[in-house]
Order: C-alpha cells, then structure tokens, then sequence
C-alpha cells in the first residue's frame, strides 16, 4: 500500500526520474541500478511514523514540500571556516552540496590512496564490486532512493598496508538560498592492513532549506583499521537523513564516533555495522546534545554474523529546551555468532522540562555461547553535584559545562584523536543552554 | 568577621535554627557541638546557602556583607567554605580542573585574571604538601572512589587551594580512623593565621584534642545554649549533653 498521497516531494521525484535518467546519460550497470533502486522506492515510498523503526521520526513536514531537485550551484564562495579544528592536521577534501571541489580540497600526497567524486569512478572494476552491495541489501527506502537518484559523493580507496600519516577531513557543506534535496552517496574501501582516520563534518551556509539524503558504504577488508568521526554542526535549515553501511571482514577495526550539536532541526542516522567474518571488532560512540526544537535520532545496527568478534556501543544523550533526542540499538547475535562479546550502553540526561527522549536497546540473540550486556539510564542535573560545585565558588554557568563534560566523559575520553576531542568539549560548552 | 543575629531557619516547614547568635572574629576558632538533631548540619547548610532551607529571620554578615543576599557561589567568592560532611562524587570532573576552575572563578569575582598555569600548578604541589593529600589523588576525577577518608582530606586540599576567611568543617572528624584525623587537624593548624576563622563542627571532644578552640558552643533546639573555652569540651566528653539538656527543658517548661 502507498500512501504518498500527501508527499509533494514523492510526486516529484516520480515525475522527475525517467526525464533525469535520459539527460544524465549514465551508462550500464548504472542505469539498471539505478532503476531497479527507484522501483523499489515507489514500492516503499517514504518511510512513516506507523514503521516502527520511524516511529518517532516523522518526515512528513521535509518531504511535504518542494525542493530544487537541479544540480548544486557551481563555483560558490563556501566558509569553511566552522569545520577547522585546530591543531589538527589533516587532508581536507570539501563537498559542496555533495559536489567534490578539487579547488578547495587537498591532495592526498602519500603512496596508494584514490580520491574521487564518485561519478568519475562509475566504470572502474573494484568500486561496481562493492557500490550499492551493501545498504541496498537494507529495508531502507531512503537508500534505495538515494541509490536511484544520487549525484556527488565520494570515492576513497585505500590499498594495501596504507597507513594515513595524516587524517582526511571530509567537509561537507551545504549551500543554498533556496530549498534543495541533495542527495551524495560516499563509497569507502580499504585494502588489507590499511589504517586510517576520517572526519567526517557537516556545516551550512547560506539561509536556505536543505533536504540531505547521505548514504555512505564503507569496506574494511582483512585487518583493516578504520577510525570515523561524525561531526553534526550544521544551521536549524539543513536536515539530514544519513545512512552508514559498514562491512568488515577478518581482524578488521571500525570505530565510529557519531557526535551532534545545536543547529540542525532534523537529522537521522543510520549506522549499521555488519560483522561478517571472524575476530572483527567495532565501536560505536556517540554524544548527542539537542537543543531548541531539534530532533536527532540514531539508529544502529550491530549484526553479529560470525564467531569470535566483539562490538562496544557507548551512545550519551542530552536533551534541552523542547528538542528531541532519539535512541535505538539493535544488536543481533545470528546462530553463527559463537563466542560473540557485545556490549551496549546508553546514558540519557533530561535538561529542559519539555524536552523529550526515546530510547530503545534491542538485543536479539540466537547464539548460546556469547557474553552480551546492555544499559540504559534517564537523569537529570544532580542538585547536589551542582551544590558542591557551586559552594567552591563556580558559578551555574561553569558548573552546568563541568557537569555535562563529565556526562560526555565516559565517550569523549574514547576519542583517539586528542584535537577532535577537544574541538567536541568547545562544541558542548558552547551548545549548553545555560538560565541566569 | 562573622555575625550570626537570631538566625531562624526551616526545612519542610520543621523550624531548625531557633534563634541562634554567633559572632566569630578573625584569628579564632570555633567549636560547635551538641546533640544528634539540634541543628549543627543545618547552620552549617544555611551558612553555604543550600537551597532546601528557609531563612525565616535573623542576619548573617560576613565581613558586612549580608551572607543571606548571596548565592551560594557569591558566599564562596566572598570567602566562605564549607567542607562537606559528605563531599559529592563526580566522576568525569577531574579534581585539578574543579579546583582550577574554582580558583579562577573565584579571582574573576575579584576582579583578578586566570592564574598562570605554570603558577597554579605550584601551588596544587605546595599545598599538597601542606596537607599530606596524595599526588594521585589530585588527579583523579573528583571523589571517585574515594575512601572516607580521603574525601575529607580532598576537602581539607581544597580549603588550602581556596584560603577562605572562614572555614566551616561540618563533622570533618566523622568516619576517619585516628591518623586520617591527625592528618586532617595538621592541615588545618597549618593554615589557621591570624585573618582567618574556623568553625569547627563536631560530635567529639577528639577533633578538639587536634584542633585546640578558642570557644566551645553547645547547639541544642536550634540554639546556643552554653558556651565555653576548651574545658566545656571536656567537660561534654565526661558528663555527656543531658544535664545541659535538662536546664534547657527546664527553662522551657517555666517559661510556659
């Protein structure tokens, strides 16, 4: 049954597919691809609040309206300027509403990395391997569109026994004065024995209202080591819908450090994390402070599908004002999963008095021979913390920032890149909402 | 330095502080003692401006300054401390980054920029020194995991970090053994001076072994009911509270 009756954003885009399909002139696989994908985005249409999984994420108000579906505006002044963490030295790569742009991007000097706008790879061998194998394989329809339709992204190939002496930061930024639908699809491989860190940032320009629909794969193949930052900075008119497929084989490593700030009304995350080979290890942290009438929502997916791996999720949320904070963890442990270690923990502090928190572990385990845990906690401000604080002399202001720092703590003290971490911590202390 | 004039306070509406006068002058050191309930814990709640009281009447000024206008954060910068009977736990908050964070709010109040941290740390080792408080410790996060013990030499730490006119010590000696004890009254003789004043709260005659007073009150009903030099102290430890307790009933029940 479809009911897109009410979506304006659907009506367009069913108009709009064949008519960009003919223009764009994409060649095979891409066509069949991409048409097979949006075949079954108007089977599923968008996903809405009677899923479970979007239960309390309703996109009703992003895709009730109308966005330039054209491509980005070329050649536009971008700051970028709220993206520079200092002190940290790294490769910036800067995408423009999806679009990559060599000259504001570095190049990357050092010896078997390939970086690409992902339209220009379409014909190469390794990268039809792995595109669209993955988040495709999901229940998710906004991937499926995204597959159908997507323009922009990135191509990063790391080969074998690379190790990235600097990071590479990925600034995504969007830019518009008017109401766009951007939709960048990022494919990441890394060849055994590669080791390297990405970060990943999103920031706005310009007023206008953006609707960002991001899938990115990323392939860890065997030993593999790969530490990925999210970081969500991005203004009030910019909403997200970001899909993260991650599939690792053999002794391969992924952390993810999904951290979101004040700005952003609307962002979803996807990150699914597909152990599907043995002895893979993944981390999953997060710190999400809300504030306004934001809505963020993580969703993850840890899969569990062979013996001897172990995950560790850490997810803390802090909500204030009337915002909305939106946790689920769903860990499967498949009957193969022998010896799996998975852990889950999930810490929640209500700051305003409207502001709301969802919050849903979901563990399912068909193996008997693996040692998983879980945690979930809901709080507040600790009066009597705050007490003691403020009888030494520091004043509400300074002991609520000491107070929130020590909540994120237990996460942001996971961060293995010291200048990331101390870019977070300024972003906390600046995101808190703090009553005189 | 201190001026405590008919201070009446309530929690839950339960009348505490009945009237209770106290001056403290610079240089001295106060002892309060008396029974379980008679109000000790909450004079010293009521001095830091814990929320849960009510001030119903009287003035307190330190300084001339009026206490009970002041946050509770004000009262600190304005030299007030209180060490806890029971210091908060904090994991996440580093000790050294609290007290940093303390020492530089309390100077900004004064009009004084951020301590160098060259110059901070100096002092942390000094006073470290001067109150035996275990390097270790000073960089762990606040009270976690703490022994009773090492809790309230971390507030006797911070009473040195802070050098406030006039220290509160609410039942400072309750849960140490008898080294810990020697250990926290060392560090408070060494930073008894002529300019500063402590009240020192207390259920036993011990502390008092360590930390010699000038005054020794009794609180009972809310009140001072007796006070004394260190010999009212003795006194207390060999007779107990009844006989004063007793006077006072007496005196209540004539009055009706």
């Amino acid at each position: 049954m479809i009911t897109q009756v009410s979506s304006s954003l659907y009506h367009q885009l069913v108009t709009f597919f064949e008519e960009r399909l003919t223009l764009k002139g994409y060649q095979e696989p891409q066509v069949s691809l991409r048409q097979e994908a949006f075949v079954r985005f108007k089977e599923l249409g968008f996903p809405s609040v009677k899923t479970e999984d979007w239960k309390y994420t309703n996109l009703q108000s992003l895709i009730n309206q109308h966005y330039l579906l054209n491509d980005a505006i070329p050649g536009k002044d971008v700051d970028i300027n709220k993206a520079v963490i200092k002190g940290l030295e790294a490769y910036r790569l800067v995408l423009v509403n999806g679009r990559y742009r060599k000259d504001l991007s570095d190049v990357i000097t050092e010896p078997g990395v390939f970086v690409s706008p992902i339209e220009e790879v379409t014909t190469n061998e390794l990268f039809s391997a792995h595109f669209a194998k993955y988040a495709d394989k999901t229940e998710n329809p906004l991937v499926a569109l995204n597959t159908a339709l997507h323009e922009g992204g990135l191509y990063i190939h790391v080969g074998k026994k690379v190790v990235l002496k600097k990071s590479i930061h990925i600034v995504h930024v969007v830019s518009s004065s008017e109401a766009i639908f951007n939709q960048t699809r990022n494919l990441f491989i890394f060849d055994v024995n590669a080791e390297v860190e990405i970060i990943e940032s999103f920031i706005t320009n310009d007023k206008g209202i953006s609707l960002n629909n991001t899938v990115s794969e990323v392939v860890l193949n065997e030993n593999a080591r790969l530490q990925h930052y999210y970081l969500q900075t991005a203004d009030e008119g910019a909403r997200y819908l970001n899909h993260t497929e991650v599939k690792q084989a053999k002794h391969s490593l992924y952390n993810n450090y999904n951290c979101s700030f004040p700005g952003s009304s609307f962002v979803r995350n996807n990150i699914n994390v597909r152990l599907d080979d043995t002895s893979v290890e993944s981390h999953l942290y997060g710190v999400t402070l809300t504030a306004k009438d934001q809505l963020i929502d993580n969703h993850t997916v840890v899969d569990h599908r062979m013996p001897f791996c172990e995950s560790y999720e850490w997810y803390k949320n802090i909500a204030q004002d009337t915002s909305t904070a939106v946790f689920n963890g769903k860990i499967f442990v498949q009957p193969d999963a022998q010896k799996t270690n998975a852990f889950q923990q999930n810490n929640n502090m209500l700051i305003g008095d409207k502001a709301t928190i969802f919050t849903k572990p979901q563990l399912e385990i068909f193996a008997d021979d693996v040692k998983c845990s879980h945690g979930c906690t809901m709080g507040q401000f600790d009066d009597d913390a705050l007490f003691y604080l403020k009888a030494r002399g520091i004043g509400e202001a300074s002991a609520r920032i000491l107070l929130v720092h020590a909540f994120a703590f237990d996460v942001t003290e996971r961060f293995n890149n010291e200048y990331v971490r101390a870019y977070v911590d300024r972003l906390i202390e600046q995101g808190l909402v703090v009553e005189q | 330095m201190l001026s405590i004039k008919d201070l009446r306070a309530s929690v839950d509406d339960k009348e505490i502080l009945k009237g209770l006068n106290l001056e403290v002058k610079a240089g001295e050191v106060h002892a309060i003692m008396g029974p379980n309930g008679s109000g000790k814990s909450t004079l010293a709640s009521v001095l830091a401006g814990k929320e849960a009281y009510e001030v119903t009447g009287g003035e307190v000024t330190l300084d001339n300054k009026d206490l009970l206008e002041l946050s509770p954060e004000d009262r600190a910068r304005e030299g007030l401390f209180l060490a806890f009977q029971y210091p908060v736990e904090i994991p996440g908050v580093s000790n050294i980054n609290f007290l940093k964070t303390a020492v530089n709010e309390i100077r900004a109040y004064k009009g004084l920029g951020p301590m160098e941290a060259k110059e901070f740390l100096k002092l942390v080792k000094e006073k470290q020194k001067l109150v035996e408080f275990d390097a270790k410790l000073a960089n762990r996060s606040l009270n976690e995991g703490f022994s009773g013990g090492e809790k309230k030499r971390n507030e006797i730490f911070q009473l040195a970090m802070l050098e406030p006119k006039l220290a509160i010590l609410d039942e400072t000696d309750s849960g140490l053994d008898i080294d810990a004890l020697r250990i926290v009254a060392n560090g408070v003789n060494h930073l008894r001076s002529k300019d500063n004043a402590f009240i020192v709260i207390t259920h036993y005659q011990r502390l008092l072994d360590y930390i010699v007073p000038d005054f020794v009150h009794v609180l009972y009903k809310g009140k001072i009911v007796k006070s004394g030099t260190k010999d009212l102290a003795l006194e207390l430890e060999e007779k107990g509270y009844d006989w004063l307790k007793e006077s006072v009933d007496a005196e209540e029940n004539a009055a009706i």
